[in-house]
């Protein structure tokens, strides 16, 4: 019983994450395949942290192009930013720039 | 004659990258073969990480010594993928008139280079970066990919072609701030 509760909690968890709405506790991730962001444009609570999980070969970076963060995200690992500030942010890879997401950051 | 027809296309892909921007017709019939592609692919490669090398030893830019150790980075894990696969299918790389007038070319622009320094070299190292990039997604998109007849050789140019497409954006933009 208690096993089943966990796993449909889980389950719950997987499927809001999937959803690119964040939860409190929980990263909001984003995968990267071939080159590109997805979902590209996520949208997450002020405080909650945003986990990048890079299936390429090669390394990559999440570089907010205002310049307040910039994650490096080596092939075949994740890599993880917490958003602290309320608005939308525009980010991108340094190394292969048409690579492009965004992040809008919301009030609790 | 197919050996004459080889040869033939295989100068006309060399011509095409010695001009940037020049295109290549594709013709089934003198299309370069996959031992062909894979080795040009690889000495593209191997040219872009030696031309980067040569940058870490002279630059004393930040913004040009990331740009470069970039390369070697990326270069170096496609053409290990590259290796990797030509082992995995049993396909010995072939070298060829495009492989060898690509090196030939690279040799005599790293002497020019070498002769550089400060200013000056960033500037003709990045100049070059842009032409030799643009020039390698060219072949890729109008003759490698196309010519390619193994399903995994076609999707890592296909792959290749997107991180060099970023590589030629990347040099493009560092371009633009040097003087």
């Amino acid at each position: 019983m208690r096993t089943q509760w966990r796993s449909t909690a889980f389950g719950l968890l997987a499927l809001l994450a999937g959803c690119g709405v964040g939860m409190a506790g929980a990263a909001v991730r984003v995968t990267i395949a071939d080159l590109a962001f997805s979902p590209a444009d996520i949208t997450v609570k002020a405080g909650e942290t945003v986990e990048w999980v890079n299936n390429d070969f090669v390394d990559h970076t999440a570089t907010a192009k205002n310049g307040d963060w910039d994650v490096m995200i080596p092939a075949g690992k994740s890599a993880h930013q917490k958003m602290t500030k309320v608005g939308t942010f525009t980010y991108f890879c340094r190394v292969h720039p048409d690579m492009i997401g965004t992040i809008h950051v919301v009030n609790d | 004659m197919l050996r004459i027809h080889l040869h033939s296309h295989a100068l006309g892909l060399a011509a095409a990258f010695m001009l940037a921007g020049a295109t290549m017709p594709v013709n089934a019939a003198d299309a370069p073969t996959d031992p062909q592609i894979a080795h040009i692919a690889y000495t593209a490669g191997a040219i872009d990480i030696e031309a980067a090398k040569q940058a870490l030893k002279i630059s004393k830019d930040a913004h040009v010594r990331a740009f470069a150790n970039d390369m070697v980075r990326d270069h170096q894990a496609v053409n290990d993928k590259a290796l990797a696969l030509v082992k995995k299918l049993h396909v010995t790389p072939e070298d060829n008139d495009t492989s060898k007038a690509l090196t030939k070319q690279a040799d005599a622009e790293r002497a020019k280079l070498a002769k550089l320094s400060g200013a000056a070299f960033d500037k003709a190292y990045v100049d070059n970066e842009v032409a030799f990039h643009k020039t390698v997604d060219d072949a890729l998109s109008t003759t490698l990919i196309p010519s390619s007849s193994n399903a995994e050789l076609k999707k890592l140019l296909q792959t290749g072609l997107k991180i060099f497409e970023g590589h030629l954006k990347h040099a493009e933009h560092l371009a633009s701030t040097l003087k």
